[in-house]
């Protein structure tokens, strides 16, 4: 991907096309959509998908297009910022961790292994159940369960470069332990590091619709993928496309994140 | 024997710290729920009773004693939200009895579609020389493991109920009524669970069985004459199913998790909903004890993998 004139293989080429369709829509849903998201309108309630509104209309009237487009800005700002949190906190403990060892090693990884077998979404609840819902604290409780399979990747990186020549080197040569870690060790993880962020990205938008399905993420009048879903399954019958329009927004997103990410490994192996 | 003796040890060891984080969470940390049972015009001698009553003024570490006494003993506490009559309070274990076997119902029916659907899949797909076939399945996995099990769970009910009406969305009966028309109601959720589940453990078996094939014992057992029928079931199979048993653990694992969100799809009465319900009412005794319930689930789960493990491979020590 990076600089060569290779061509892109298809998984990369899908994923980008894909994703930034979902990425442009979302960006262009926070300052303008073709309808007001909650403006309501008696006289074209249920509407099919038509030219006027591309993915009909919903039980108050409102338009469904407008609406994934704001729901897909909120799940991507949910799951960036979770994906920004995790990241940096997994990659502290990570390096601090696999660097040092010792006492702190032992009960992080102890933590993380124990953590590790138990499905996300049940964390997720645990956490969200002793906060409260809302969409605050489903960022700060994602945040949390996201956390231990970074430092997991981190750390074993940094216990790979710990002894290298180079860091070895720089040791001998009395820089300061926070270099080494940061500037040293860091920059050289990156290629692993981001194909986890993706995969975490992927998991975080299953969780946060998850959770607004659920009724307990971003809360209405708020749209949110999750929380149209929800409302659409009771007129699964006469308004079917109020369902599968946010629906296949999610499938979409997270295919088109999956190609990508797979491209992004293929495209590597092969350089 | 030292093995399990060895498991079973962190096993117990597991489970008391997992009960004492539960109860460190969702006992001592809410603090003070009287007030919100009462409400906000009970008088203090009220709220002092009940506090005395649900013995918030002992010391913490003896009601954690007595909460584990009463866990294991089949008292579960009471409910803060759900009251059985005006005077009296729901007991916990009143209100997940009848939710349980849903719940286990639906789990039971989700593995078995798993092992049975996946198991044959995944041998088909690694005999398969044609490319066609693997192009095939590596989209359909590829696409079901992008659909959330809730969306899965919105089509399988436009499908099956709406478009072809192989049953009434909604129409759940309950397992005491009519145990066959409740199973035929089950099948639909557990489908909507398997299906994501399917492809990937066939998508697993697969690739363990094609590691297996290439490897030396395969074609010794060729060279001197095993027929493919046997190389390929008594030998490749048996040798890849081992990492597919760990891997179906964590499949159960993610199983019990799916089911908290398709009870919800499908309006099932099961402990996952009863979970949710309880976590937007901030009902702590009742988060308490089901996620503590999941988590023992869970937990022994993998224990049992561990000892499948040992059966099936006697070198693991």
């Amino acid at each position: 991907m990076k600089r060569s004139g290779k061509r892109w293989n298809k998984y990369l080429y899908a994923g980008v096309v894909m994703t930034g369709i979902a990425v442009l829509l979302g960006v262009v849903g926070f300052f303008w959509t073709p309808y007001s998201t909650t403006a309501m309108s008696a006289s074209e309630k249920f509407s099919g998908p038509s030219l006027r509104h591309l993915f009909g209309t919903d039980n108050f009237g409102r338009d469904i297009f407008s609406r994934v487009m704001q729901g897909l800005g909120t799940t991507m700002v949910i799951s960036s910022l979770v994906v920004l949190f995790s990241g940096m906190a997994g990659i502290l403990l990570g390096a601090v961790t696999g660097y040092f060892g010792g006492v702190l090693d032992e009960a992080v990884m102890r933590i993380t292994d124990a953590l590790n077998g138990f499905p996300s979404i049940l964390l997720t609840l645990v956490v969200i159940s002793l906060l409260g819902s809302g969409r605050q604290n489903v960022i700060i409780a994602m945040s949390l369960v996201f956390t231990p399979s970074f430092i997991r990747i981190v750390r074993g990186e940094f216990i790979r470069l710990r002894d290298a020549d180079y860091i070895r080197r720089a040791r001998m040569m009395g820089v300061r332990k926070i270099r080494i870690l940061f500037i040293h060790i860091l920059p050289n993880i990156f290629s692993v590091f981001w194909v986890s962020v993706m995969i975490g990205f992927n998991n975080a938008i299953l969780a946060e619709s998850g959770m607004s399905y659920l009724g307990i993420g971003v809360q209405p009048p708020d749209a949110s993928l999750g929380n149209m879903l929800s409302d659409a399954q009771g007129y699964l019958q006469s308004a079917p496309w109020c369902a599968l329009a946010p629906g296949l927004t999610i499938v979409w997103l997270v295919l088109g994140f999956s190609l990508f990410s797979e491209g992004i490994r293929r495209q590597g192996d092969l350089a | 024997m030292k093995y399990l003796g060895k498991k079973i040890i962190t096993l117990i060891m597991t489970l008391f710290l997992v009960s004492a984080a539960a109860f460190l969470a969702f006992q001592i940390i809410p603090g003070d729920v009287v007030s919100s049972i009462l409400g906000t015009e009970a008088t203090p001698e009220r709220e002092e009773a009940l506090r005395e009553e649900l013995g918030f003024n002992d010391p913490p570490l003896v009601r954690y004693g007595n909460w584990v006494a009463g866990v294991l003993q089949g008292d579960l506490g009471v409910s803060y939200r759900y009251s059985k009559n005006m005077t009296e309070m729901m007991p916990v274990a009143e209100l997940i009895g009848d939710k349980l076997p849903v719940t286990l119902w639906l789990a039971a029916l989700s593995l078995a579609l798993i092992v049975l659907v996946s198991i044959p899949l995944g041998v088909l797909w690694a005999k398969s020389r044609s490319h066609a076939v693997d192009a095939f399945f590596g989209v359909v996995t590829q696409m079901t493991m992008a659909v959330p099990s809730f969306f899965l769970g919105i089509l399988v009910t436009w499908l099956f109920g709406i478009l072809l009406k192989w049953f009434a969305p909604g129409g759940y009966v309950s397992y005491r009524e009519d145990f066959t028309g409740f199973l035929g109601y089950l099948m639909f959720p557990a489908i909507s669970i398997a299906l994501p589940k399917i492809a990937m453990t066939a998508r697993f078996l697969r690739n363990s069985m094609l590691t297996e094939m290439g490897s030396d014992y395969v074609r010794t057992a060729r060279s001197k004459g095993c027929g493919e029928q046997r190389v390929m079931y008594g030998h490749v199979l048996r040798n890849a199913m081992m990492p597919v048993i760990t891997f179906l653990g964590m499949i159960v694992a993610e199983i019990v998790a799916g089911s908290i969100v398709v009870e919800q799809v499908f309006g099932l009465p099961g402990i996952g909903r009863l979970l949710i319900s309880s976590i937007s009412t901030r009902d702590f005794p009742v988060v308490g004890i089901l996620i503590l319930y999941i988590t023992f689930v869970v937990i022994f789960v993998y224990f049992l993998v561990d000892i499948l493990y040992k059966v099936v491979d006697p070198r693991i020590s």
